[in-house]
């Protein structure tokens, strides 16, 4: 790498070149990292998990989960929240941030859109075999059929339904767009027949004109337009999966946006978790560089300090309502026999982001990886504390009861993070990790009053990519 | 900024030449490089050609190319009415792989070293891209038919080297030209070629770079896309489409009550209705980009060349057809040499008919598919055709197989082997004593009872629910009016003596059913007697007695006397 940039002075194209080989050489190397065999091993036992408790609830019923007739809705649905959110970090990266024009975005938008689409997968796993008659599902969608049934589409889970799969859609198509001239790459770099194929066909015959990167360009644009009400909108339709039904502790208007900010802070700390060791592992830390790392943490210390403010509304408003119900499901939430997955939330989703006010805990990826794991570990227990502890304590004292998960509860939310992390790695490995024609767009390089001879350093300054050549 | 490019421009006006050389590639030579120079580099470029086979028949190229150079003169005459005929052929064809051969190429080579002498044969380079331009069915024919009539003679000739060659050696590669490709060094030079070439008027050509240049659409004068314009138009329809899709299903084929709700109403219908506008545009936006951009398409002459693999790497190039208007072989590569380009490529589409056909692999799994596809319509075939002693699978069971005593089933649950439980012994249900004799049996005092039981009211409603159970249980067999001759009894006649055993229902108007007590009836009733079964499961005590009482009735309609009838009807019965 670095002979390459030494004469980047004589050569302009050596700055895009090596782009193109950092990001291939994730792909190109002979072997991956011994890391990335043994994380696939664990994750395809999590996988095998996910396979043999779909099998036994499919066959059985779903007795096997731990729901009782107080708590009809537990596991399944906290799993599916969390998934969901975990998808929102991906579309708030690659759609929002890019109509705010943040240059750093490029360089972690491809893998953070894979997550989106990996994790909505995870998450439609849930409410799917929730059904308990899988073959059922089909019910949910609009098809003439001869039981003249048509969904009820002023049912927020339906409207779930909609949400999800728009959602899941646009995602997948974004990400393949994005991936095409990156396909392309690939293509022209393959050596060997079969992967010539493969890639030449997922290419779609890609030549990087300039006719087509017009119209390109236009589609991302109205993409990212579309896809940012779209991102808004769905976990908004998933907090009213609650907030329209007549429950103390659920039928509140500050849901959607909360659900939204908690969408974002857990996608984030997920983004992170990933990236930090991804980036370390293959090479990446040129493109992936320290500053973007910082930016995320950024973003999740103010999505975590919008939740945090949250709990406190949703405290004073039940203080503040004077309703005795409304006060009673907050007070049986913090103190309640669920108290301690409260303190949980509030400790990991809370608590710990402060961190990174600090500088050095945004520089270090061992705390990086730490805090977000917890956040992660907190966001889920926000889900579980507002669907049990609100089910666990209805109007009719006679029907409280608690909760205990059984193996089957467990060993599917194990088995869904089988499914992420298998399908992560095999991304990590077999397609671009990063969007090289972007990242290459925001070189200085890349512009046209860049000019080779001015190479004296100060050019670098103007763009945060401008470091790409660390000799120069 | 033009400064710069000019430097650019005169130091790579040498530099080609040189990689030319050393790289073997088919850069092109600038104008002062001599004929010989120029077949060498033909010859180069026939090595260069991507298949193995054909760089091993570099030998013949070669000197077909100089066979060319040496026909020019001697065939010209002759050669006219070919070039002509040329030209109409691929006309015909419409279609940019017309079998204009390989060699047509190597003449064009050959040519280029003529072309710097006279001013001439350099229109008649224009003109033999021309012939090819034609077979494009272009718009831009006018231009070119202008050049062809101020060069006939060198066209001629030029076509008919190319004829030639095409007689002599199909075998070749390469094929017919399709334009030239430039490589510039950085976004900024492809810039400015990008506003000299949109300046100097072409229409075909195209920049390519491994991602969207900013400043290159004003350069190359690309227009905004209308793609926006279909977004919209579809995510319009998306809008309206959801809309219409929840009033008609939820309040039109099937209106849904909940609760008291209207209907349709818009509040409850607006998070539909958005997903399925963006999901709408979305599809817009995705599929009208690709349509627009002509995409898949997985071959294009461009990616014959070693060189444009760096369109997705480090490179920036200008690739103009030869189906463009203004395309003249020598000038336009002149005008892209000027405009700096570090290499100039010339590019041709394939008429090798191995190379235009789908290769065998793919072949064979479309025809894989295809004989799979047919696989569930022949089962189904097969399955409408033929019977099976299987049952049907079941794929998944519902609730078809359950855990549960159904009836006349074994049980292993119970000793017995039954799956109901007998009563407890000498316990009696309550209402199920029975200990009326009269009632349940039809029995007084030990004898047949000969009146109508204490719980049974005889009235006119009796007699109708005794005609309704009588006409239910009854008359099938005995007949509406009670003389055996029931509807089954006349088909069994029908059928004759295939219906072994058959006897003839009793007719209730005999005198031993007539003189026989109530109770003795009831009896028969509830136990059958010879061939007629008893109907005690299936009629309670109550009805069966209303079917005695209506039984007695028809009896004594069909054995009446005048005396039976009411005194205001006897007039009319006298008649």
């Amino acid at each position: 790498m670095s002979t390459v940039a030494a004469d980047s002075s004589r050569d302009p194209g050596a700055a895009f070149r090596e782009v193109t080989e950092t990001v291939c050489a994730v792909h190109e190397r002979p072997k991956p990292p011994k890391v990335w065999y043994f994380a696939l091993a664990v994750s395809l036992g999590m996988l095998s998990l996910l396979v043999v408790s779909i099998y036994h609830l499919v066959t059985t019923g779903i007795g096997v989960f731990g729901n009782n007739n107080t708590i009809g809705w537990a596991w399944p649905i906290v799993n599916f929240v969390f998934w969901v959110g975990i998808g929102h970090a991906g579309t708030l990266i690659s759609a929002i941030l890019y109509l705010l024009r943040q240059g750093w975005r490029t360089s972690i938008n491809r893998a953070a859109e894979a997550m989106t689409i990996f994790a909505v997968l995870c998450a439609l796993i849930f409410p799917t075999i929730h059904v308990g008659r899988v073959w059922f599902i089909w019910f949910t969608i609009p098809v003439p059929n001869d039981l003249l049934m048509w969904p009820q589409f002023r049912s927020p889970l339906m409207w779930d339904f909609f949400a999800l799969s728009t959602y899941g859609t646009t995602s997948a198509l974004f990400w393949f767009m994005g991936m095409v001239p990156d396909l392309a790459t690939f293509r022209d770099r393959a050596t060997n027949r079969v992967s010539q194929v493969i890639y030449g066909l997922l290419a779609l015959g890609w030549r990087g004109s300039a006719r087509q990167w017009h119209r390109y360009e236009r589609a991302y644009l109205i993409l990212a337009a579309l896809a940012t009400p779209l991102v808004l909108s769905v976990h908004s339709v998933v907090s009213f999966d609650f907030a329209t039904a007549q429950l103390p502790g659920w039928h509140t208007t500050i849901f959607p946006p909360y659900f939204v900010a908690g969408a974002i802070f857990s996608g984030f700390a997920m983004v992170l978790t990933l990236m930090v060791p991804a980036r370390a592992l293959f090479g990446l830390k040129d493109i992936i560089k320290d500053s973007h790392i910082e930016a995320m943490c950024k973003v999740t210390l103010a999505t975590g300090t919008m939740v945090g403010t949250a709990y406190g509304i949703e405290l004073f408003i039940a203080w503040y309502s004077g309703v005795m119900y409304e006060q009673y499901a907050f007070i049986n939430r913090a103190l309640g026999p669920f108290a301690w997955g409260y303190v949980i939330m509030v400790f990991c989703n809370l608590v710990v982001p402060q961190a990174f006010w600090f500088k050095k805990c945004r520089q270090n990826p061992w705390i990086i990886v730490g805090l977000c794991i917890l956040v992660n570990v907190g966001m889920w227990f926000e889900r579980f504390v507002i669907v049990v502890t609100t089910l666990a304590r209805s109007m009719l004292p006679s029907s409280w009861h608690y909760f205990v998960p059984t193996f089957w509860d467990v060993s599917l939310f194990i088995g869904s993070f089988g499914l992420f992390l298998t399908l992560f790695l095999l991304f990590c490995r077999y397609l671009p990790i990063v969007a090289i024609a972007e990242v290459k767009g925001t070189l200085p390089e890349a512009h046209a009053g860049h000019h080779p001879s001015d190479h004296t350093g100060d050019n670098h300054d103007q763009a945060d990519h401008g470091e790409a050549n660390p000799n120069a | 900024m033009s400064k710069r490019k000019k430097n650019k421009a005169k130091s790579s006006q040498s530099a080609p030449a040189k990689t030319a050389k050393a790289d073997a590639n088919e850069v092109k030579a600038s104008e002062a490089e001599s004929a010989e120079v120029e077949s060498k580099d033909a010859e180069a470029a026939a090595a260069e050609s991507e298949d193995a086979e054909a760089a091993e028949e570099s030998e013949p190229v070669s000197a077909k190319a100089d066979d060319a150079d040496d026909a020019d003169a001697n065939d010209a005459d002759d050669s006219d009415a070919d070039a002509d005929a040329d030209a109409d052929d691929s006309d015909a064809d419409a279609d940019a792989e017309s079998d204009d051969s390989d060699a047509d190429a190597d003449a064009d080579d050959a040519d280029d070293a003529d072309a710097d002498d006279s001013d001439a044969d350099d229109e008649s380079e224009s003109v033999a891209a021309s012939a090819a331009d034609d077979s494009d069915a272009d718009a831009d024919d006018s231009d070119s038919d202008a050049d062809d009539d101020d060069a006939d003679e060198p066209a001629a000739a030029a076509g008919g080297a190319g004829r030639s060659g095409s007689a002599d050696l199909d075998a070749h590669e390469d094929g017919e030209l399709y334009g030239l490709l430039a490589e510039f060094k950085t976004p900024g030079e492809l810039i400015a070629a990008a506003e000299k070439i949109r300046d100097a008027g072409y229409t075909r050509w195209d920049c390519y770079s491994p991602f969207p240049v900013h400043g290159i659409d004003p350069a190359m004068g690309i227009k905004r896309t209308i793609l926006p314009v279909i977004v919209l138009v579809v995510g319009i329809s998306g809008l309206i489409g959801g809309l219409l899709l929840q009033w008609y299903t939820n309040a039109f084929d099937w209106p849904w009550i909940v609760s008291g709700k209207p209907f349709f109403s818009l509040p409850a219908n607006i998070p539909i209705t958005f997903e399925t506008t963006i999901l709408a545009s979305v599809f817009a936006s995705f599929f009208g980009m690709w349509g627009l951009n002509k995409l898949p398409q997985h071959w294009h002459p461009f990616f014959s060349k070693d060189r444009f693999r760096k369109a997705s790497d480090d490179g920036f190039f200008v690739g103009i057809e030869a189906a463009d208007g203004k395309f003249q072989r020598g000038k336009t590569q002149a005008l892209l040499e000027e405009l700096g380009a570090t290499a100039v490529e010339t590019c041709y589409v394939s008429t090798d008919p191995r190379r235009l056909s789908l290769p065998k692999p793919v072949v064979g799994f479309i025809i894989v598919s295809l004989a799979v596809a047919l696989v569930p319509f022949a089962l189904v075939a097969k399955a409408r055709t033929s019977k099976s002693e299987q049952p049907r699978w079941h794929i998944f069971p519902d609730m078809d197989f359950q855990p549960k005593g159904t009836a006349q089933a074994k049980s292993d649950l119970f000793a017995d082997g039954r799956v109901s439980r007998m009563p407890v012994a000498g316990t009696v249900a309550r209402g199920h004593l029975k200990a009326d004799d009269h009632f349940y049996r039809g029995i007084d005092g030990g004898q047949w009872a000969t009146s109508f039981p204490a719980g049974f009211e005889v009235s006119m409603e009796a007699v109708e629910e005794g005609r309704k159970q009588y006409g239910i249980f009854c008359q099938p067999c005995h007949g509406a009016v009670g003389q055996g001759d029931g509807m089954v009894h006349r088909r069994a006649s029908q059928l004759g003596r295939n219906v072994r055993g058959w006897v003839q229902p009793t007719n209730l108007h005999q005198g031993t059913i007539v003189r026989q007590p109530h109770g003795q009836l009831f009896n028969t009733i509830t136990h059958g007697i010879r061939t007629m079964p008893g109907y005690a499961s299936q009629i309670p005590e109550a009805d069966r007695w209303s079917i005695v009482l209506y039984v007695r009735a028809l009896q004594r309609s069909q054995n009446a006397n005048i005396n039976d009838v009411p005194n205001d009807a006897r007039s009319q019965i006298r008649q």
